[in-house]
């Protein structure tokens, strides 16, 4: 396999045929996409449908049993460090260690990324951030919300072209969670990478996303704009097509078929 | 490999150790309390022994090499607990860095905190009670050398059980020390032991070393060649340990356990 994308290099992120199974269990089973620069694909499904999994994936941490990963066009297979150099992510089970202050977590994870002119970076993150009052603060004292805006300004410090964002708002106060979703906006709309975000905020996500996929048992059973998705479906909302998804993903999955 | 990843491991470790100065003294409270501890013992076997037979270099010289060889062993396996107890695994291998990057970034952490106890151990054990590295010749060099291989060795070795098996694989890793010096002949010259164990030792690099510094001790010269032999034993651990934890990182990625690191589902 070749380490480079044959094709399509310009998108942040393409995905074939990726499965992954944990003993006879499909936790992910096919799935396929593609995030383009500058675009918010929202990656939703409920609990246990196969979003961590594909996240954990793509970050390299869990190998596929089959399919491949290309970020930015290399091949995460075949050159993991180039392709994990152009990619950074904020989850909130990955929180920073906390016995470490911030400028300190954003000095090392900066080395790690490889980010050029460090120290002005982190600044500009600082500043970016709102961190300058918890610069010195051991991120295990700050708030939840501090806490996001510090994984953020570490995501998007080496200017990636894929950001994944696994339930960054969770647990977060409506204002700091709509000046993270300002952020994330911001970035997508530099339109220097991509962004790949999975939330279980079905407002949030019909605000932020450009295109949705809908995940349930390991495929991807939808996929669309989150403004019309509901529409086309006959449902009310982004959250009733949610349920449905959750409870009833035959019934939708034969209507996709049908169209 | 990027040296600028390695460095980002061991910058982790600095800023650790200057955050907290409980890290700090442990570098080196254990070894001065087994250097006076062990310092006294040889300063009264002396007084006992009638023969003129000096236990300082043969005891507390071989008591001051272990404890380098197990600072040096604790020195990477410590740097990767921290990273196991502030669950920083995904953080690290969801990054560019590679597992090569990683190891070496322990191991010059932990040759740095080694450097400082193996300094506070010298100025006590030279300072208080007489030792004299010195004595050695220029055999200080190899010994401290394949010692100093041996520890990176157990060190890597450890991490990767730990990496294989989750946070419960400390319990594995701190006796490892203790449970090794018996077969290494740190305090009794191999011959002593029963022929089983004498055939493990024979394949622990330290217990060339120890054999060496007796024989010095005693006013002979260590043979060269076993001591080649260690130090071969000690490179050929060494490359094992870093293939043994390469694969335990492929498995930990392939099974899932990295990702779930902390549920120890292996």
């Amino acid at each position: 396999m070749n380490a480079l994308q044959p094709k399509g290099s310009l998108m942040s992120l393409v995905v074939s045929g990726l499965h992954k199974a944990f003993g006879t269990q499909d936790a992910v089973a096919g799935v396929s996409f593609e995030v383009n620069p500058g675009e918010i694909v929202g990656l939703l499904g409920p609990n246990g449908a196969g979003k961590t999994t594909t996240i954990s994936m793509l970050l390299g941490v869990l190998a596929p049993d089959t399919g491949s990963v290309f970020i930015d066009g290399i091949s995460l297979a075949e050159d993991r460090s180039a392709a994990l150099s152009r990619t950074n992510f904020a989850a909130v089970y990955a929180a920073l260690p906390g016995n470490m202050r911030v400028e300190e977590n954003l000095r090392v994870f900066g080395l790690m990324y490889g980010v050029d002119n460090l120290s002005q970076r982190i600044e500009e993150a600082i500043v970016k951030f709102d961190l300058s009052r918890l610069r010195r603060k051991k991120c295990g004292t700050l708030s939840s919300g501090e806490q996001t805006r510090v994984n953020l300004a570490k995501a998007l410090l080496n200017h990636p072209h894929l950001l994944l964002l696994d339930e960054p708002t969770a647990s977060l106060d409506p204002s700091t969670a709509r000046d993270i979703r300002a952020h994330i906006r911001e970035f997508a709309g530099s339109k220097t990478g991509g962004v790949l975000w999975t939330s279980h905020n079905m407002h949030e996500v019909e605000e932020v996303c450009d295109r949705v996929l809908f995940l349930s048992h390991g495929k991807i059973l939808l996929e669309g704009n989150p403004r019309t998705l509901a529409g086309e479906h006959r449902k009310k909302n982004l959250e009733d097509l949610f349920v449905a998804v959750a409870r009833e993903p035959l019934s939708l999955k034969g209507q996709e078929e049908a169209a | 490999m990027n040296l600028k990843r390695a460095f980002a491991i061991f910058l982790r470790q600095f800023y650790l150790m200057r955050g907290n100065p409980s890290r700090f003294v442990t570098i080196f409270v254990w070894v001065v309390v087994d250097i006076v501890i062990w310092g006294f013992m040889t300063r009264y076997l002396n007084g006992l022994n009638h023969a003129g037979f000096d236990f300082v270099p043969a005891i507390l010289g071989a008591v001051l090499l272990w404890d380098f060889q197990t600072r040096i062993m604790h020195g990477i396996t410590m740097a990767c607990m921290e990273d196991s107890w502030s669950r920083n695994f995904l953080n690290i291998f969801a990054s560019p860095v590679t597992v090569w990057e990683y190891l070496l970034g322990l191991i010059a952490s932990s040759i740095s905190t080694s450097m400082i106890g193996m300094a506070v151990m010298l100025l006590l054990a030279s300072g208080f009670f007489g030792l004299n590295l010195f004595a050695y010749g220029a055999m200080a060099l190899p010994f401290l050398f394949i010692l100093f291989l041996s520890g990176i060795a157990l060190g890597i070795f450890a991490t990767g059980l730990m990496l294989r098996f989750g946070p419960a694989a400390e319990w594995l890793i701190w006796p490892m020390p203790a449970l090794i010096a018996p077969f290494a002949g740190v305090f009794y010259p191999l011959t002593v032991l029963p022929h089983w164990m004498q055939v493990v030792a024979q394949g622990l690099p330290p217990a060339y070393v120890f054999e060496g510094i007796r024989a010095i001790s005693s006013g002979g010269t260590a043979a060269l060649p076993p001591l080649l032999g260690g130090l071969a034993l000690a490179v050929l651990y060494t490359a094992l340990a870093g293939l043994f934890f390469s694969r335990m990182h492929r498995h930990v990625v392939r099974s899932g356990q990295l990702a779930r690191y902390s549920a120890e589902t292996g």
